[in-house]
């Protein structure tokens, strides 16, 4: 069990040394950062001895050594574009895109389960079916689409709900949250239902598949035969089993929704992480990718190994694989 | 959807012909939403496939554009006229051309893109499972690793790369290639675990114990034994996955990293259009998107008929 | 139609209490692009001038129409040619109640040429301050220099006491090792103080109660943001959250128009937007034409000058809102621009030119065009591509952020194009700025024109371009500089297409005064 937790744990540094590699070698080619930095007018010596300066002329061994080394220490240098710490830009905008990733989670949970038990108890009814068909709108347009529509709809022809912003937030501690005030609810709506619909497919569809599957199991034929009521077995023993893949699987798509956010930030102006991110790739601000790409890469990596780690805590047969594999 | 308890298909012997004969074609004919939407997938296909031919128009022709054409609104339209039924954009590009060239430029990327993701992945899948051990452990690290690029993550990089790496080409010779390998790179995952679990199920079997035994490369075994049985899932994980590479690189015209403007695809189509949605120039931005959402939308049906119609237990 | 479509989607109800109103005082606006930093040296850009412009004060300042006026120093002579005297203006307090005096001025004029500042053409390295007593300044030059203050509007007065005893002497540079107080917060002399300042999204302003000057606002709190998404943020604007968007999209002034909240505002910008060939090479990096560059050849600049119909660009892509140029800079800038025409838009002339000069197949070029810096920048792009097809010209068109497209195109680049677009406002709003940056004769490294990309180069420009900086006599300058752009229209140095126009969004109940230079300038707006 120790060794397992070992070996996995060395196996996700690894995996993150890897991330770190690929960021940085990928950013040696997206561009001049200089350009970036300086106004139009500034001269090609002054941009060579910035370009010195920054460690730009660096090997490209020295340069990763340097990036990891930093990293290590949660530095990421300072920002090409704004001269500030990265790391503090980043702890600044975490809040924004958490919250928002975390409710539209919460949103296509709250609203994929039951539609999902639903479209599996009931798969033949007319309401099951324009579940499975409707749902498959809401993933037939560009993210994108969906979120200007909805400003178009709800903030410019209505005006019911605000089109770009987080509205007024208020600080717990160090964690500005938008939940407590009403502005800050408003906007939190458009954008987290926009980014939810993905996931909400998602969830829904596998509850459905996975209800189809327990309800055909011995297990739940011989709970029938018991004689406990259909409520009972539905929800008691169907539902409950169904549930363990369907975290799994939601938590393991918690790292995407934070990346599938860019396009959402964008749409909507929400200062979260992915905004700060795209910002950086049209402005080569080579820092901030990589700190971005870091800490997606270390959220998923984290993600994983506690996903792994109650797998074999709950899961014996994993255990013994596990001895096997060593 | 299809038959109320539809037999899982477990056919160990495999072949095409016994699944198509059966139940496949049954519950096809039962359902008519299926029905439709692979008329209109097919429709498509032939759209695409003719474009040049039946296009009134060759909207990547840029001597034939007149800019004083351009905003045009559909022939129904006050203003509107026959010669561009749906109207024009921005540049004086027929809209309905536009739309057929662009459903054939995001059909192909789809296509692309879900091909190359495939083979990647059922390689991989068969090496990993096959000889196991460490390749094993470094092909699924791998796949985390990948996992912890979306798409869109992995084609900002790309993008990047690329036109840092060959700065002379220009957008419309990359983009084809950049977005194929972007969106490939973020599907082969599945494929790969989906025929490694397969895989690691076969090789336990008497069969392939038996076949060794008489000598049968065991290469040979997985593949000729192997490779049937996982068609039904990999099919319908292709299919979904076809649908979500058009919305995919729909997506990635949003973040700039689509094709460029004299070449668009649906996607790049549906961006240019957004720029005009508040000007009330909205067939830009609405036709080439209620297309994209029409295929998108027949592709996913397609799919979810097939994954019910193959095999309920797909996951 | 659009309505029809959306309507079934209109569900949430419930949700509907209406948006909360901002109070009477409360301005709240939006840009596209972001505060990069508060340390008014670190960028010289636009935006982040025009909005220090608020917190900060030059030694002069520029009024609505773009006049140089008294702000931080009160008068100023020239004694000598080469020496000029500057008299402070007495009481002005920075925002934190720090005395303004010489010891300010001194200290600036340092720091705005030390290392790191991005304003460091705003003085010239051998020109020399000299603190004669608190409130008075000398400044030596080298040579006399008409055009010497011209920039100083954006050259803003830094407090010396504060700097040094906050570690911001040196200009913040992304190779700092933490960020300084001096890119965090700001201490100026304006109407203006900054409250608090979240990097990259959003700061808030205040009014600075104890300014110099009476102010013409009415304004109690300023809130900033920056939404980068242009549908965004007209969508913000017409539905009231915001007072002042911009820019705003040609397309959709009329929509902001149409709403009967919201007016847009539109004005000429003196940003000049401009074609230019590489004329430099003896083959073009980019062409099917090998041994020889066809832009060497005057005809061939020429014909691509005829094919381009500057009214359809005009009409359909910019809506009427760019004002055609027949030279590089607006005419609001050069008071004899008006002594010059655009060659007209002629196909078959074009095709002649191409033919004689031996292209009469045309050939294939690409062109480099940003796609995130001008108005409509790419579409202008693919209509010139389009025009130029008509002659036989295929046009590979290269659209790029601005980030990778300044970064081939530039000297870092090494001027790796063949054919570009490119936009330039003179920083002094002067011909001798064009002249300078743009026209003169320039060595492969970019040493002399240093954004005369395609390397245009005639020595009699160059010799005019240095008269026209010494010379003191307004009429006989306007005369030299007309020499020069005679020269550079008739070899096509660079096809002007236009200058851009300005367009800014606005809530009804809001009165504000729109300047040329694109600067948002606070202490003129009036909410009712």
């Amino acid at each position: 069990m120790l060794a397992f937790m070992i070996r996995r744990f060395l196996q996700s540094i690894l995996v993150m040394l890897v991330v770190a590699l690929i960021s940085f070698l990928l950013f040696r080619f997206v561009g001049d950062p200089v350009d970036q930095m300086v106004g139009i007018e500034t001269s090609i010596d002054q941009r060579d001895a910035l370009r010195q300066q920054l460690g730009l002329n660096d090997p490209v061994l020295v340069q990763f050594f340097h990036f990891i080394a930093g990293a290590l220490r949660f530095d990421f240098g300072i920002s090409y574009q704004f001269k500030q710490p990265v790391a503090a830009m980043i702890a600044e905008r975490f809040p924004a895109t958490l919250e928002l990733s975390l409710l539209s989670v919460v949103i296509a949970i709250v609203a994929g389960i039951p539609m999902g038990v639903y479209a599996g108890l009931k798969r033949d009814s007319w309401l099951s079916r324009m579940f499975m068909t409707v749902s498959l709108v809401g993933i037939s347009l560009p993210p994108f689409l969906v979120g200007i529509l909805f400003i178009f709809v709800f903030s410019v022809q209505l005006q019911w709900l605000p089109s770009f912003g987080r509205g007024e937030t208020v600080l717990i501690g160090f964690w500005p949250t938008g939940f407590l005030t009403q502005s800050g609810l408003k906007a939190l709506i458009l954008p987290s239902i926009t980014l939810a619909l993905f996931q909400l497919t998602l969830i829904m569809r596998l509850v459905r598949s996975e209800m189809l599957e327990v309800l055909r199991t011995d297990y739940i034929k011989f709970a029938r035969a018991r004689g406990l009521s259909r409520r009972a077995v539905n929800f008691g023993h169907a539902l409950k089993n169904t549930l363990v893949p369907v975290m799994t699987i939601t938590g393991l798509q918690l790292g995407s929704v934070i990346a599938f956010a860019i396009i959402t930030e964008t749409v909507f102006s929400w200062p979260g992480m992915g905004l700060l991110f795209l910002q950086a790739v049209q402005n080569v601000d080579i820092p901030i990718m990589a700190a971005y790409l870091m800490l997606i890469g270390f959220l998923f990596v984290l993600i994983n190994l506690i996903v792994d780690l109650l797998y074999v805590a709950v899961d014996p047969r994993i255990r013994i694989d596990a001895r096997q594999a060593n | 959807m299809s038959k109320a308890s539809s037999i899982p298909v477990k056919a160990e012997q495999g072949a095409i012909a016994r699944f198509l004969a059966s139940d496949i074609v049954y519950s096809f004919s039962r359902s008519k939403l299926t029905m439709l939407a692979a008329a209109i997938t097919l429709f498509y296909f032939l759209m695409a496939l003719f474009a040049p031919l039946i296009a009134p128009h060759d909207p990547f022709d840029l001597a034939s554009l007149n800019l004083l054409d351009s905003l045009t609104p559909p022939m129904w339209e006050e203003g509107g006229v026959a010669q561009f039924p749906l109207g024009t954009d921005d540049q004086g590009r027929d809209l309905l051309s536009a739309i057929m060239y662009g459903s054939r430029i995001s059909l192909a990327v789809g296509f692309a893109s879900v091909a190359f993701a495939a083979i990647l992945g059922i390689s991989l899948g068969l090496l990993s499972g096959y000889v196991g051990g460490t390749l094993d452990s470094v092909i699924m690290r791998i796949a985390d690793i990948q996992m912890t690029f979306p798409s869109i993550l992995i084609a900002l990089l790309i993008d990047g790369t690329v036109s840092g790496l060959l700065p002379q080409a220009s957008r419309e010779d990359t983009a084809f290639g950049v977005l194929t390998l972007s969106i490939g790179l973020s599907f082969w995952v599945q494929y790969a675990r989906t025929v490694r679990s397969s895989v690691l199920i076969e090789k336990e079997r008497e069969y392939v114990q038996a076949a060794r035994l008489i000598g049968l490369r065991p290469l040979t075994i997985m593949v000729r034994h192997v490779l049937p049985n996982v068609l039904g899932p990999v099919l319908v994980i292709a299919t979904i996955n076809l649908a979500l590479a058009i919305i995919t690189e729909a997506t990635l015209s949003f973040l700039g990293v689509g094709f460029p403007l004299t070449e668009p695809s649906l996607g790049a189509l549906i961006n240019i259009g957004n720029n005009f949605l508040f000007s009330g120039e909205w067939w830009i931005t609405i036709f080439p998107g209620v297309t994209l959402a029409v295929l998108v939308l027949s592709v996913n049906l397609l799919g979810d008929w097939l994954r019910d119609a193959l095999n309920p237990k797909l996951r | 139609m659009k309505k029809r479509v959306l309507r079934p989607v209109l569900l949430a109800a419930a949700l509907a209490t209406g948006l909360s109103s901002a109070s009477a005082e409360t301005f709240k606006f939006a840009f596209q692009g972001t505060l990069k930093s508060l340390d008014p040296y670190s960028l010289n850009e636009t935006f982040t001038l025009g909005f220090l412009g608020n917190v900060y004060e030059g030694l002069t300042r520029r009024d609505g129409d773009l006049n140089i006026q008294p702000a931080l120093a009160e008068s100023w002579e020239a004694v000598e040619p080469t020496r000029w005297r500057f008299k402070l203006r007495q009481g002005v307090k920075f925002h934190n109640g720090n005395d303004f005096n010489a010891d300010d001025v001194i200290f600036s004029a340092d720091r705005v040429r030390s290392e790191g500042s991005d304003l460091i053409k705003r003085i010239g390295a051998d020109v020399k301050f000299e603190k004669v007593d608190d409130y008075t300044v000398d400044v030596i030059l080298s040579s006399p220099n008409p055009i010497l203050h011209y920039e100083w509007d954006t050259w803003p007065i830094v407090d010396k006491e504060w700097a040094e005893a906050n570690n911001s002497v040196k200009v913040t540079s992304a190779s700092d090792e933490a960020a300084t107080k001096i890119s965090l917060e700001a201490n100026g002399t304006g109407p203006f103080k900054i409250v608090s300042h979240n990097v990259g999204v959003s700061t808030v302003l205040e009014p600075n109660a104890d300014w110099w000057d009476s102010a013409k606002h009415n304004l109690t709190r300023v809130e900033f943001t920056t939404i980068a998404s242009p549908a965004t943020r007209v969508a913000a604007l017409l539905s009231g959250e915001l007072d002042l968007v911009y820019p705003v999209p040609v397309q959709d002034i009329k929509r902001v128009n149409d709403n009967a909240a919201t007016s847009a505002l539109t004005g000429p910008e003196l940003r000049t937007i401009f074609l230019g060939f590489d004329q430099m090479r003896d083959e073009l990096i980019y062409s099917n034409i090998k041994g020889k560059n066809p832009f060497k050849d005057i005809r061939v600049r020429q014909a691509f000058y005829k094919a381009i119909d500057i009214e359809a660009i005009k009409s359909k892509v910019m809506r009427n809102l760019a004002t055609p140029s027949a030279i590089m800079i607006s005419p609001f800038l050069y008071s004899r621009a008006g002594d010059f025409t655009r060659m007209a838009y002629d196909l078959d002339g074009a095709k002649a030119l191409l033919a004689e000069a031996g292209y009469a197949d045309g050939f294939e070029v690409s062109m480099d065009c940003p796609n995130d810096r001008y108005v409509n920048d790419e579409a202008i792009c693919q209509a010139v591509a389009a025009m130029l097809a008509k002659v036989g010209i295929t046009i590979n068109l290269n659209a790029q952020p601005k980030a990778k497209y300044f970064a081939k195109v530039l000297a870092s680049g090494g001027f790796d194009t063949s054919f570009f677009m490119l936009g330039w406002t003179p920083g002094s709003l002067d011909s001798w700025n064009i002249l300078d940056n743009l026209e003169a004769c320039r060595d492969e490294a970019g040493v002399g024109g240093a954004f005369n990309l395609g390397g245009y180069c005639n020595p009699k420009v160059d010799a005019l371009k240095d008269l026209i900086l010494v010379e003191n006599d307004p009429a006989k300058r306007d005369e030299l500089i007309k020499q020069a752009f005679e020269i550079t229209t008739s070899e096509v140095s660079h096809i002007p297409l236009h200058q851009q126009g300005l367009a800014w969004g606005i809530s009804s109940n809001v009165e504000l005064v729109q300047r040329a230079d694109n600067q948002f300038m606070m202490y003129h707006v009036n909410k009712k």
